[in-house]
């Protein structure tokens, strides 16, 4: 029974360990700082886009083109800040979705990114591209370190999965010290009032550009581990649509509650894939190929019930609410 | 090569009348409501399907469909005004859009459900040419073309003269000044979104129109353009939204004509759109026809 499969379970943590780190930058970025970015799968395509050019046409070795890939990412986070972090929050809600869709449209359209089929047409539509040749090994020596104390619930998936959440924690720690520290007082004072921050000496403009860089490490971060685990990707894996389940995420746990980021990642895991075994009746009249819409209404129907019913998320405090802004 | 221009520039007019139309819709709920609404390009979707259904299965006139369109859309914005999202009003800009993400999605998908994936096209002769003279162009650009021709004017001049237009750019500019006016923001903010539901509908009708095919993507496939030329023409400014539909269609369409640096490959349009922006948004933030007090 495919309910009980832990293969299939081990993706969906997968999922929701990339998709929750994310979450994380727009936890830095949106509820710590109070920009409203839109656009956040961005700095995912563009640091998957970046590492695995590098990889495929210039033979970087992988841990460099990965670097490079968030280099990209947080040139992106500066390239974005010069124009708009001056403007008002919604200007700067709709100009990032519009960049984040002019770096899809590219990719899509260019020849060198492969075009709508993606990574592996970076060569041309002749030879078949492959960024992972040197991942791949090195993927399959963790899982065997961790068969031999896991046995049969190792697989490459799995030791993605512990990755991916190691990474994870491991920066909502950092984010945590980070956030309790002055410099997380001095954002959350801007992302209150801005003038009252100013008023005291604060360089408003520079905090800002801090956290769309440090959320842009996050998303490329996000970005390649999902690269990595997918092992081929084409434009339309980052659709402006991945954005909002991020913000899902950070609405399920709480918008300002920053422990709560896992717990909505899996839910949302959980919601997304598990939709996929709404094989009893009524549902069942739905045929499985529109069962992936009937997923994404649900989803989309539960981002409205909550937003309308519980907007501070499970865990947070409705006096600390920042989705007022 | 003239007469290519001049087929550029009709198509930029067409597919500018439908930026316009529907992005005036945004901008007057924005101001009303602040809103950026990411479900308007499934209002487009929703209006297509209507008039798709009246024109193939029941009346195969076009002009009654899109009727059907426009009437059909303005209630579904009514209705979902009245039900979610007046209700919430006062959450805040980013809880609002994103509860119109998740509205959008809804909307989408059900269409996915109901009415399946596969192409739709209306009941006339897709491969006919009409010579118009100096330009030839397919059946569906004519009728869009009609309709912009129509309605850009109408909705221009109900801005500019009528009672409700102006007491609608009032509350969109500021909706306490207008309130202390005098003004009946809740009764304006239902007609807000009737006029932004009948506008999506139809042009959500041309846009279907103009391309020939489309599926429930439709609509979502342009709103990142149609929010652009929002703020391209100062966000809650009517005439401002407008305008930059209109230059914004021109501006994609003209930019493929070969002398200009060669033309720019159909495909990269939404990307000149986007750099329109960018550019925009670096010198003149509050928009064409913004104040830049706004910001």
């Amino acid at each position: 029974m495919e309910f009980l499969n832990p293969q299939f379970w081990t993706f969906v943590g997968v999922v929701a360990g990339v998709y929750g780190l994310l979450a994380l930058a727009l936890y830095v970025q949106f509820s710590m700082a109070g920009l409203p970015n839109f656009g956040h799968v961005a700095f995912m395509a563009l640091a998957a886009y970046t590492m695995a050019l590098l990889v495929i046409r210039a033979h970087v070795p992988l841990a460099w083109a990965g670097l490079a890939g968030i280099a990209a990412a947080v040139a992106l986070g500066f390239l974005l800040g010069v124009p708009s972090l001056r403007l008002r929050a919604d200007y700067l809600a709709i100009a990032t979705v519009a960049g984040s869709e002019m770096i899809r449209y590219l990719s899509m359209n260019l020849s060198f990114t492969g075009g709508p089929v993606g990574s592996v047409g970076m060569l041309g539509p002749t030879e078949l591209a492959k960024y992972t040749t040197s991942w791949d090994p090195f993927i399959e020596g963790i899982t065997g370190t961790l068969r031999s104390l896991l046995g049969d619930l190792a697989s490459n998936d799995f030791s993605m999965l512990c990755l991916a959440w190691a990474v994870l924690l491991l920066f909502l720690l950092l984010l945590r010290r980070l956030e309790k520290s002055p410099w997380g007082r001095v954002m959350k004072s801007i992302r209150e009032d801005e003038e009252a921050a100013a008023s005291l000496g604060k360089n408003v403009y520079a905090f800002k550009l801090q956290a769309l860089v440090l959320g842009g490490i996050l998303g490329g971060l996000a970005g390649i581990l999902w690269a990595l685990e997918i092992a081929v990707f084409s434009p339309n894996d980052f659709q402006p649509t991945l954005t909002f389940y991020a913000y899902l995420i950070l609405i399920l746990g709480g918008m300002n509650r920053i422990w709560a980021i896992p717990i909505g990642a899996v839910l949302f895991g959980v919601l997304y894939s598990g939709t996929r075994f709404l094989g009893f009746y009524p549902l069942s009249l739905v045929d499985s190929g529109a069962r992936a819409y009937l997923r994404l209404l649900i989803v989309g129907v539960v981002l409205v019930v909550l937003m309308a019913v519980r907007p501070e998320g499970m865990f947070g405090k409705r006096q600390e609410l920042l989705l007022e802004k | 090569m003239g007469s290519l221009l001049l087929q550029l520039v009709y198509n930029g007019l067409v597919v500018g009348a439908i930026l316009a139309l529907t992005g005036l819709g945004v901008t007057l709920v924005f101001g009303i409501q602040r809103v950026a609404n990411f479900a308007h390009g499934d209002y487009l979707t929703f209006g297509a399907y209507v008039a798709f259904l009246v024109d193939v299965t029941w009346s195969g006139n076009l002009v009654v469909a899109a009727v059907g369109a426009v009437i059909a859309t303005a209630a579904l914005a009514v209705g979902l005004h009245l039900v979610l999202l007046r209700p919430l009003r006062g959450r805040g800009l980013v809880a609002l859009s994103l509860i119109t993400v998740g509205l959008g999605l809804v909307l989408r998908n059900a269409l996915f459900l109901i009415e399946g994936p596969q192409p739709r096209q209306y009941a006339f002769d897709q491969a006919a040419v009409i010579d118009l003279g100096f330009i030839r162009v397919a059946p569906g650009e004519l009728w869009a073309g009609m309709a912009a021709l129509v309605a850009v004017p109408a909705v221009a001049a109900m801005l500019a003269r009528a009672p409700i237009g102006k007491a609608m750019r009032a509350v969109a500019d500021n909706r306490d000044l207008a309130e202390i006016a005098g003004v009946d923001t809740e009764r304006i903010g239902l007609y807000v979104w009737m006029l932004a539901g009948g506008l999506a509908g139809l042009g959500g009708t041309m846009l279907a129109l103009v391309q020939g095919i489309f599926d429930p993507n439709l609509g979502f496939n342009v709103l990142f353009l149609i929010l652009t030329g929002v703020v391209l023409g100062g966000i809650g400014n009517a005439f401002g939204a407008l305008l930059a539909g209109l230059v914004l269609g021109l501006v994609m369409e003209v930019s493929t004509w070969p002398p200009f640096f060669g033309g720019v490959p159909t495909q990269y349009q939404p990307v000149v759109g986007f750099i329109v922006l960018i550019l925009l948004l670096m010198f003149r933030p509050q928009g064409l026809l913004g104040k830049a007090r706004v910001l």
